[in-house]
C-alpha cells in the first residue's frame, strides 16, 4: 500500500509576486484516490498553489511532484495526468456544448471524440441542450459542462479551484456528489475552498493555508478537535453581578470584559452543561441581561492556530 | 505531427468563431471597399486626372493599397479574439492539457489568414465591378497570392503578439490603426514624389511601400518589379520576430 501511493508531493514551495510573498514555505502530500481540500481565506494563495501544480506557473523555489514528474522540468508529462476545473467555467461560449466536448476530445486524442461527447452529455444531463451555444447556459449548466470537459481523457488527478463559489445550493449539492463519485472511481481530487463545511463534507484530508504556510493539516475530525469548544457570552446589568458570576463559574474557562459587563464561558459541546450553568446562575439570583451562543467559524480556527503558534514561540 | 494536428483542431475552433460572426468579415471588407469607392468616384475627379494622363488608371493604382488596408483592419480581430480567450478561463484549460503551445496561437493564425483572404477576395470582386482591370498573367496572380498570404501571415502574428501584450480586449485591436497610418504614409494612394521631403524619406524606407509596390507591379505591369525581395524580406522579418516574441510572452503569461 505504501508503494507509489502518493499522487502529489509538494515540498518547501515558495512564491512571490513582485514584493508580495504569497507562499512562504508550503509542504504537503496527497494520497492517490483521495480527496484533498486546501482551505484558506481569499488571497491566501490557494489558486497560486493550483497554478503551480497544473504547470501554469513556476514556483520561486521548492519542488512539486505530480506522480513521479516534476511540474517545472517535466510539464508535458504532468499534463498527461491532470485536468483543471478553474474558478470560472472554462467553456467556449461561442461553441455548443457538444462542440466544446468534441474539441477537448480531439485535443486529448480520444479515439472517438463524438461518442465520448455523447456519453458525457448524457451523464451530465445536458443532452437536451447539447446543440445550443453555451452562451445561453445557466451558471449551473456551464459548471456541469466544465466538469464534463475535465473528465475527457480520464485524467488521474483533477484540480477544482473553488468549485462551488457562486453556485446555488442545488448546484452545489450536485457538484459535491460528482466530486465524491470521482474519488470513488479512483480519481485523486485536489480542491480549494473557503468553506469549512465543504471541506468537512468532501475531504479525506484538509490542509489550512494561512500566511503562506500550511498552518494545520489533518482529517476533518482531527481539525474539529482544534475548534474552540462551545462558548456562550453572558452580559449582566451591574459590575457586582458580573463579579459574582465569575466567582461562581470559576471552574469553567472564562474571559471577563468589565467595560461591556460580559463574560465568555467555554461550556463544551453538551446541552446538559449549558443547562447546568444557567441553573447555577438562577440559583444565585443573578439576572442575565443578554445571552448569546457563539458558533465557531473558520476564523476561530485561524485565530486559535495563530494563538497557538505564538504561544509555542 | 502532434503539433500540426493540434493546430488544425484549434484552427477549426477559431474558424467557427469567425463564421458565427459573419458580420466581422463583412465589416472588415466594407471599410476598404467604401474607401476605394470614395477615392475613385469622389476624390477621383481631381486626384485621378493626373493619373488618367499617364498609363495607369487611378483604381488600378490604389487596389493594392486597399488590399493591404483590408488585411490590416482584419487582423485586429485576431488580436481581439486572442485577448478575449486570455481573459477567460479556457486558455488555462488548454495550457494544462498536453497541447503544443504553438498550436493554441497557431489556430488563431490559420483562421485569421483564411478569413482575411476571404475579405480580400470580396474587395477585389467589388474592384472589378468598379472598373479595376489588372494585366497579370497566371504566374503573376500566383506570386500576388503568395505575397499576399505571406503579408497576411506576418500581420496576423504581429496582431497575435499585440493581443498577448494588451491588458484589455479594446487595447488589443488598437495597434492596427498605427499600421493603417503606415499604409497612408506610403505610396499606396499617391506616389511619394509629391510628398514633403522628410515624409518622403520615411515613406520610401518603411515596409509598406515595397510591399504595396510589388503587389501593384504584379497586377498592373505583369512583372514583380525591383522591390519584390525587399517586400519578402520585410514580411519574413516581421513574421519571425512576431512569432518568436508572441510565443515567449505566451509562455510567460498566466491567468
Amino acid at each position: 500500500m505504501e508503494k507509489q501511493s502518493t499522487a502529489i508531493t509538494v515540498s518547501k514551495l515558495q512564491k512571490s509576486y513582485k514584493k508580495v510573498t504569497v507562499l512562504r514555505d508550503v509542504s504537503f502530500s496527497v494520497q492517490k484516490g483521495t480527496i484533498f481540500a486546501l482551505l484558506g481565506s481569499n488571497g491566501a494563495g490557494k489558486t497560486t498553489i493550483i497554478n503551480i501544480l497544473t504547470t501554469l506557473l513556476n514556483a520561486d523555489s521548492g519542488t512539486a511532484m505530480v506522480h513521479s514528474f516534476n511540474v517545472e522540468s517535466q510539464p508535458e508529462k504532468v499534463r498527461n495526468h491532470i485536468s483543471l476545473t478553474g474558478q470560472f467555467a472554462a467553456v467556449d461560449d461561442v461553441l455548443t456544448a457538444r462542440e466544446n466536448l468534441v474539441l477537448i476530445g480531439e485535443l486529448r486524442h480520444a479515439s472517438d471524440p463524438a461518442r465520448t461527447a455523447e456519453a458525457l452529455l448524457k451523464q451530465f444531463d445536458l443532452t437536451d441542450a447539447a446543440d445550443r451555444r453555451t452562451l445561453t447556459f445557466s451558471g449551473g449548466m456551464s459548471r456541469r459542462l466544465d466538469i464534463a470537459m475535465s473528465l475527457i481523457g480520464s485524467p488521474s488527478i483533477i484540480f477544482f479551484d473553488e468549485p462551488t463559489t457562486g453556485l446555488d445550493p442545488q448546484s452545489r449539492n450536485s457538484m459535491w456528489e460528482t466530486i465524491k463519485s470521482l474519488a470513488k472511481s479512483g480519481t485523486t481530487v485536489f480542491l480549494t475552498t473557503q468553506y469549512l463545511e465543504e471541506a468537512d463534507q468532501l475531504a479525506d484530508k484538509i490542509a489550512i493555508l494561512h500566511q503562506g504556510k500550511i498552518a494545520v493539516e489533518g482529517t476533518a475530525d482531527e481539525l474539529k478537535k482544534l475548534l474552540p469548544r462551545g462558548q456562550v457570552e453572558l452580559r449582566f446589568y451591574t459590575k457586582k453581578q458580573l463579579d459574582t458570576a465569575a466567582t461562581l463559574l470559576k471552574d469553567y474557562e472564562l474571559a471577563q470584559t468589565n467595560e461591556t459587563l460580559s463574560l465568555i464561558v467555554t461550556t463544551g459541546d453538551g446541552v446538559a452543561q449549558l443547562t447546568r450553568l444557567l441553573a447555577q446562575l438562577e440559583a444565585a439570583n443573578i439576572e442575565i441581561a443578554e445571552f448569546a451562543q457563539k458558533v465557531p467559524t473558520l476564523d476561530d480556527v485561524f485565530l486559535k492556530i495563530i494563538n497557538e503558534n505564538e504561544e509555542t514561540k | 505531427m502532434h503539433a500540426l494536428h493540434d493546430t488544425w483542431v484549434m484552427a477549426k475552433r477559431s474558424l467557427r468563431h469567425t463564421i458565427r460572426s459573419m458580420d466581422t468579415i463583412i465589416t472588415v471588407a466594407a471599410t476598404p471597399i467604401a474607401m476605394m469607392l470614395l477615392f475613385v468616384y469622389v476624390f477621383g475627379g481631381s486626384f485621378g486626372s493626373a493619373f488618367e494622363a499617364g498609363t495607369v488608371k487611378y483604381i488600378d493604382f490604389i487596389v493594392p493599397g486597399i488590399v493591404a488596408m483590408t488585411v490590416v483592419s482584419g487582423i485586429a480581430y485576431a488580436a481581439l479574439r486572442l485577448n478575449i480567450d486570455l481573459q477567460k478561463g479556457i486558455i488555462n484549460r488548454f495550457k494544462t492539457m498536453p497541447v503544443a503551445p504553438s498550436s493554441i496561437l497557431g489556430g488563431h493564425a490559420v483562421s485569421s489568414v483564411l478569413s482575411n483572404l476571404f475579405s480580400v477576395l470580396l474587395v477585389i470582386l467589388v474592384a472589378f465591378i468598379a472598373g479595376f482591370r489588372p494585366h497579370a498573367g497566371v504566374e503573376e496572380w500566383f506570386l500576388f497570392g503568395g505575397l499576399l498570404t505571406l503579408f497576411t501571415l506576418a500581420m496576423t502574428w504581429m496582431a497575435i503578439m499585440f493581443g498577448m501584450l494588451a491588458k484589455t480586449a479594446e487595447g488589443a485591436g488598437s495597434f492596427s490603426y498605427l499600421v493603417l497610418l503606415l499604409i497612408f504614409i506610403s505610396s499606396a494612394f499617391t506616389p511619394t514624389e509629391g510628398m514633403n521631403p522628410v515624409v518622403r524619406v520615411f515613406a520610401e524606407h518603411q515596409p509598406m511601400t515595397p510591399i504595396v509596390e510589388t503587389m501593384r507591379s504584379l497586377l498592373t505591369n505583369g512583372s514583380a518589379g525591383d522591390s519584390m525581395w525587399l517586400a519578402i524580406f520585410w514580411c519574413t522579418a516581421l513574421l519571425i520576430f512576431s512569432y518568436v516574441f508572441a510565443l515567449k510572452v505566451y509562455k510567460k503569461r498566466t491567468v
